[in-house]
């Protein structure tokens, strides 16, 4: 059984009315449990859609997505998904950790692991120190930062995460992206991960899946054979540049298009 | 400035505003004496405050009579208005049936229900006041939490939504904490119109420890400077309590951006 599972999946936002915008388009894809989805494609091509179908935060118009063999919805309610959205969406009057802490209070945690476990979750993205300050007193990076912890918190088993790393600088993003491959390998999770950036897509991915613009369509799939585990010296492989040349190329057809 | 004590550096600040208020009593006085402006037409400073220092129990006793009348209406109103907005939010048909007439309300002079009230719960009765400054802040609470309540952004219910959150988590963790703020900014309106629905009401009677019924005797006895000071009086009650919902707001909304100091 596949970790995820869409067929024909389509998405008509205001459907009848002069705004109406076919966002995805007959999307096929099979991600089996453990894998890395990188999806790339240019601005307003339907990703964050794509998403948020997966994650049940909008239905489908056509076609049927199934989660780790359910509905997305039945997924949902069993906690299956970590979100990390475009923006980091923290609540502004918890300080940081208590932030942190949000899903594991909603799932009934208790408050002395709850503390322990965003403890360990802001050492992870190097926030210790800023456990008690508030979000607005953080940067757009740190800000995004914590959503990251927090959607690792409570270990779901698929992370669909948004540019989680786009307002971060470069090495803080390559130190992330490091820390996001050691937990995958820990826990076996699932990610579908969408970002702009070809170095980071082909580093980080088992796949990566290229998009094209209106109505949002896979037009390809590139497979990642770089070897694993992943290090600092993947990114001077020359596999590493082979890969980013066939995923640039990849887009550019799209663009051309 | 940076090296004065920070007590000192209040003090500068403020120096403007204390400027004001005493050139303003000055004035006052003056013109009061340059022109012999009689006392049934405005009283001096000087007059206002030497009954103040006679009257000083009779005007405490009124004036704490109306404090706690007005402060307990304040209470029962804002109590009605939480748990009225909790269910205009939860579901739509009470959201849309009662929101209209809540918004027409609180467009309407509420005070003229002050001689009503006396016909409902009889002259004496604390009840009459308690009544009048509830449904005078009753409105205006409720509507500005239901519009807290309701004013939650997209991506937290979406954020909510991702954890399966159900309606009361979402209810207590998001949606009354994205309240709080317009809460306290309508409590703010609400604490002056707490006093003025009391002191409206004593007006038409009712026991004489009130400052309505102070102010209405004493002015009828022609002794304006008694009037006067349960004026100031009750201005200052009305000074009081709005600190006193301030003080509340700093501590229990600190991260808002009208309170928070970077
Ligand atoms: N809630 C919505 N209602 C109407 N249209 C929407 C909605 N959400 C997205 N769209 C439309 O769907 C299309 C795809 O949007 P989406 O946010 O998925 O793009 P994206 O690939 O994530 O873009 P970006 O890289 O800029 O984040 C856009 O044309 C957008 O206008
Ligand atoms: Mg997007």
């Amino acid at each position: 059984m596949s970790a995820l599972s869409l067929r024909g999946v389509g998405k008509v936002f205001n459907p009848g009315s002069d705004q109406e915008v076919q966002a995805v388009h007959g999307v096929d894809l099979s991600v089996e449990r453990g894998e890395f989805i990188s999806v790339i494609g240019p601005s307003g091509c339907g990703k964050s859609t794509l998403l948020r179908l997966i994650g049940d935060l909008t239905p489908p118009s056509s076609g049927t997505v199934s989660v780790n063999g359910k509905t997305p919805a039945r997924a949902r309610l069993d906690r299956d998904y970590g979100m990390v959205f475009q923006s980091a969406t923290l609540l502004e009057w918890r300080r940081v950790a208590a932030n942190v802490e949000l899903p594991l209070e909603i799932m009934g945690m208790d408050a002395a692991e709850r503390s322990r476990q965003a403890a360990a979750m802001l050492g992870l993205v190097q926030l210790d120190r800023f456990a008690n300050h508030y979000p607005w007193q953080l940067s757009g990076g740190m800000q995004q930062r914590v959503a990251i912890a927090r959607a690792l918190a409570f270990k779901p088993s698929i992370l669909l995460m948004d540019e989680p790393f786009g307002a971060l600088d470069e090495m803080t993003r390559e130190r992330m992206q490091s820390e996001l491959l050691r937990i995958r390998a820990e826990t076996g999770t699932t990610v579908v991960f969408v970002t702009h950036s070809i170095p980071e897509a082909v580093f980080l991915s088992t796949r990566v899946v290229i998009m094209s613009p209106r109505p949002g369509t896979i037009t390809e799939v590139v497979d990642i054979d770089l070897p694993e585990p992943r290090s600092d010296d993947t990114r001077e492989d020359q596999r590493f540049f082979e890969l980013l040349t066939d995923v640039r190329e990849g887009l550019r057809a799209v663009e051309d298009s | 400035m940076t090296d004065r004590p920070e007590f000192l550096r209040k003090v500068y600040f403020r120096l403007p505003a204390i400027g004001i208020f005493v050139g303003g009593l000055i004035v006052w006085e003056g013109m009061v004496r340059a022109f012999d402006i009689k006392g049934f037409i405005l009283p001096a400073p000087t007059a206002i405050a030497a009954t103040f220092a006679s009257e000083t129990s009779d005007l405490l006793a009124a004036g704490a009579g109306t404090f706690s009348t007005a402060l307990a209406g304040l209470l029962l109103g804002g109590f009605l208005a939480f748990f009225t907005a909790l269910a205009a939010a939860r579901w739509r048909f009470v959201r849309d049936g009662a929101l209209p007439f809540a918004i027409a309300a609180n467009s309407t002079p509420i005070v003229v229900l002050a001689p009503i009230a006396n016909s409902w719960f009889g002259l004496r009765s604390p009840f009459g006041s308690i009544f009048v400054v509830a449904v005078l802040v009753f409105f205006p609470v409720m509507i500005n939490l239901v519009r807290g309540l309701l004013s939650v952004e997209a991506s937290g219910i979406e954020l909510m939504e991702s954890y399966a959150a159900g309606r009361r988590t979402t209810l207590w963790k998001l949606q009354l904490p994205n309240a709080t703020p317009y809460l306290f900014s309508a409590l703010k309106v609400a604490a002056a119109l707490s006093l003025i629905g009391a002191i409206v009401k004593e007006f038409f009677g009712g026991s004489q420890e009130r400052l309505g019924q102070y102010i209405t005797t004493k002015a009828g006895l022609l002794q304006f400077e008694e009037a006067w000071a349960a004026i100031v009086l009750a201005s200052l009650f009305g000074i009081a309590l709005y600190n006193i919902v301030v003080l509340i707001e700093r501590r229990v909304i600190p991260w808002h951006v009208s309170v928070r100091n970077a």
